[in-house]
């Protein structure tokens, strides 16, 4: 049972917890996540970390509103609790002086990028970030991101906010114009193709975490399985973080719609039950 | 060593076995196990084996002649004694048979449900051996004892030795881990159990389906550990969460892992990662840990009419007979060698067929076809032949040229076996691990590792292998574990 001690909604769907979770606070590295249950009955959930503070022994999660378990974590309150969180799952990002890195976010994919900018930062690479959503009020974590960053640059599918256009668009201009070590992009799968597709042209090195359904999250089930320079790997224990430019995103789209039509029904007798 | 025969001279077991004439005995045919009927049973999930009455299970313990070479008992892994505690059973003395089999067993009724016996005690039977008719039911019997006893409300629990404060942990809670616990709790140590999921028991919990092994009966035995004064944590990865050398300094003095062999494998033919198609490990999580059968709870399961279940072991038997009660017209189970070599228990094949499972052995997968949605359609099969003995006795299978045929299918679970969980494995330095087989090298006699506070046994040892011999491993793991503590005192 995890405490939540902080939340605050980013925008209507994107949402913020900070939970004590002491053991994992110490133990996590960037790039690692956890899941969480939301009881009993709920079903195992992978988050990413965004932040952890070892002293408050908190760690920062971000969700979006999609399914029945996150909105039943949205509907959660400071003082409530968390039924299970285990983690840190995964192996940690690779933090090394690379010169220039882009890191690339899209909508609460930003949340995972968060600590990874920090850490590249940290360790004294020039960091340009990019930041995209559909619409403005998408655009989260933007304050700490500038924290880390060297530059910023917003993308917005509609212009409500920065530069109009999808997160490749942004991509190319700065490659136009400088020299780019290294890229990580984290975000929705299409989005995540669209970055690895971009960034192969110019072959640039370039990391994406990958977020596919997953059970246990301990290497014990292979639902998360994903194909990588042709063999099949499992995002939990293998990943998340593989090089963007061996993943087969096709099959990874095609693995993450596997339960669409049951979450949607799930998902539709929730709504009308509250 | 357990002195068999001076034991078997103790005037009781003297007189018992005079009370009927041994040609009595063997006249007797082997008891039945009262079983839920086959049709019913496929719409719900309650146990399958009902249990021995006391009146049947007496009768059943006169067919035991108390041999006075009792070769059963080297065919068990633990060396329950077992013409004892049948004897025990024949003098209705049943509290009496559960404290022999516990001497030994630390799960006795996880045991008698889940324990291979024809390839065990029971084949060793001197009915088997010699009189070559069915053996004595000894699991059924010990299936009797344990639940009887769980019954009765006279569970003993094991006196524990007086608290020495040594700090012990054990990594996973699988039945390795537990028979460690119990074991180390009863020399006085301040035992801690870490598990990774949210619930205690290892495969006991996420594997093994309801229907052959209720949960509330593993239940009972981790709330006797907590009795005893083992501390349990869940969702905590060693390794993850907490490393090895953080608690080593929290005090710690020796591990077992007990981490089980949890990832599971899959057959690398085309199509194989379509939408669908689940590892024999996703399938029962889903349904067991996470009772996604259950309408109340929020994970999903893949329902379908077809559903093919690739392999022949225990895993494989309770996928295809957990797809049954999930509703499926067709459970097909997909075996690339003979009835034969299925390495599952006797009773689950028996059990499969009667619930109405289809069985196409000597067939194998070689592609799965999707439709536009990523989703399985068909398996391409290919038929197999037998051909000559492999590195493991069994005939291995050879491919048909040009058999291959088309099975339609809405869901395929791959149960082909798994390899040790590398979590813990590649957290702890300079730890001896197999580098093919990934599997934990100990020494046999005490089950330590190459890093002296560092015990390990079951399947992260053995690879794939049983509960008993989990179990076992524990206790000798226990053993050697408190013999190495006092030691460095
Ligand atoms: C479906 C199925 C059916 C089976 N049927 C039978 C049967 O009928 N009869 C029989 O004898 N055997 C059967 N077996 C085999 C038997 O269950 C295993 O041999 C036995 O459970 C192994 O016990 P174990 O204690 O080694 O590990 P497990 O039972 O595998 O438990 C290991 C536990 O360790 C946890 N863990 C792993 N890494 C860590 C870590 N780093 N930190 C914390 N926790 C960790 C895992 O989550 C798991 O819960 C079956 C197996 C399966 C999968
Ligand atoms: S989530 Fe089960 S193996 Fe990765």
């Amino acid at each position: 049972m995890n405490k939540i001690v902080n939340k605050e909604f980013f925008s209507e769907n994107v949402v913020m917890f900070e939970v004590e979770a002491p053991e994992i606070a110490k133990s996590r590295k960037p790039g690692n996540f956890v899941i969480i249950r939301l009881g009993e009955k709920g079903e195992r959930v992978p988050l990413t970390i965004a932040k952890a503070d070892e002293e408050r022994g908190t760690i920062t999660i971000v969700a979006q509103r999609i399914g029945v378990s996150t909105y039943k974590l949205a509907n959660l309150n400071v003082g409530d609790y968390i039924h299970d969180v285990v983690g840190p799952l995964g192996h940690p990002t690779h933090i090394y002086k690379a010169g220039t890195v882009l890191a690339c976010g899209g909508g609460v994919g930003v949340a995972p990028l968060l600590p990874i900018v920090k850490a590249m930062k940290e360790a004294g690479n020039r960091v340009v970030s990019i930041l995209a959503a559909r619409n403005k009020g998408l655009i989260i974590l933007e304050d700490e991101i500038r924290k880390y960053s060297d530059e910023v640059i917003i993308m917005t599918d509609d212009g409500s906010y920065g530069k109009k256009g999808v997160v490749t668009v942004g991509m190319e201009d700065v490659i136009a114009r400088e020299k780019v070590d290294l890229c990580i992009a984290i975000g929705p799968a299409i989005m995540m193709k669209f970055c690895a597709l971009t960034t192969q042209k110019y072959e640039i090195p370039t990391v994406v975490s990958l977020n596919t359904i997953m059970v246990d999250g301990t290497g014990m089930c292979g639902a998360c399985r994903v194909k990588v320079d042709g063999k099949t790997r499992f995002v939990c224990v293998d990943g998340p973080e593989f090089d963007a430019h061996k993943v087969d995103f096709n099959e990874m789209l095609m693995r993450m719609g596997g339960y669409k039509d049951q979450e949607k029904e799930a998902f539709e007798a929730y709504k009308n039950a509250q | 060593m357990t002195d068999y025969k001076s034991e078997r001279e103790q005037q009781w077991r003297v007189d018992l076995r005079k009370t009927i004439p041994a040609k009595e005995r063997t006249n007797q045919e082997r008891v039945e196990m009262p079983m839920q009927d086959a049709v019913a049973r496929r719409s719900n999930n309650l146990e399958v084996n009902l249990g021995l009455t006391a009146e049947m299970a007496v009768k059943e313990s006169h067919r035991c002649l108390d041999c006075a070479n009792p070769t059963c008992v080297t065919g068990c892994p633990v060396n329950v004694n077992i013409p004892k505690f049948i004897k025990k059973i024949e003098a209705e003395d049943f509290l009496g048979a559960a404290a022999v089999i516990k001497e030994t067993s630390t799960l006795p009724a996880v045991c008698g449900r889940v324990c291979p016996q024809e390839k065990q005690c029971e084949s060793q039977c001197f009915y088997t051996q010699k009189l070559k008719k069915p053996a004595v039911a000894i699991g059924y019997l010990e299936r009797f004892a344990a639940d009887y006893e769980r019954e009765s409300g006279k569970m003993s629990i094991p006196e524990v030795a007086k608290p020495n404060g040594i700090k012990v942990a054990a990594i996973g809670s699988g039945p390795a881990s537990l028979a460690w616990a119990a074991d180390m709790a009863r020399f006085g140590y301040d035992v801690t159990v870490y598990e990774a999921l949210h619930e205690i028991g290892g495969v006991l919990k996420y594997g093994i389906p309801e229907f052959r092994l209720p949960k509330k009966i593993v239940d009972v035995e981790i709330q006797n550990l907590a009795k005893m004064g083992v501390k349990f944590e869940t969702n905590t990865i060693i390794g993850r969460t907490i490393s090895l050398d953080t608690l080593r300094e929290r005090g710690v003095k020796a591990f077992f892992i007990g981490a089980g062999a949890g990832l599971p494998r899959f057959m690398n033919i085309p199509g194989e990662n379509s939408n669908g198609i689940f590892s024999s490990n996703e399938y029962l999580t889903r349904v067991n840990l996470m009772h996604a059968a259950d309408p109340a709870y929020d994970t999903p399961v893949l329902r379908g009419k077809n559903i093919i279940v690739v392999g022949g072991g225990n895993t494989a038997m309770d996928s295809v007979r957990t797809a049954k009660r999930l509703g499926a017209e067709r459970a097909m189970i997909v075996y690339r060698r003979s009835e034969q070599e299925m390495p599952a228990r006797l009773e689950e094949v028996h059990h499969a067929k009667e619930e109405g499972v289809e069985f196409m052995t000597l067939n194998n997968p070689v592609e799965y076809i999707a439709d536009e949605k990523g989703r399985v359609k068909q398996a391409k099969i290919q038929k197999m032949e037998l051909g000559e003995p492999d590195a493991s006795g069994r005939r291995s299978p050879v491919p048909v040229e040009g058999s291959e045929y088309l099975v339609d299918c809405e869901g395929v679970v791959v149960a082909v076996g798994v390899s040790p969980n590398p979590i813990i494995t590649s957290a702890v330095e300079g730890l001896d691990v197999d580098p093919k087989r990934r599997t934990i090298t100990v020494n046999p006699e005490t089950n330590q590792s190459n890093i002296p506070d560092i015990f390990a046994g079951g399947d992260i040892v053995r690879g794939g292998a049983t509960v008993i011999l989990a179990m076992g491993d524990g206790r000798k793991a226990a053993a050697g574990a408190h013999q190495w503590l006092s030691s460095q005192r």
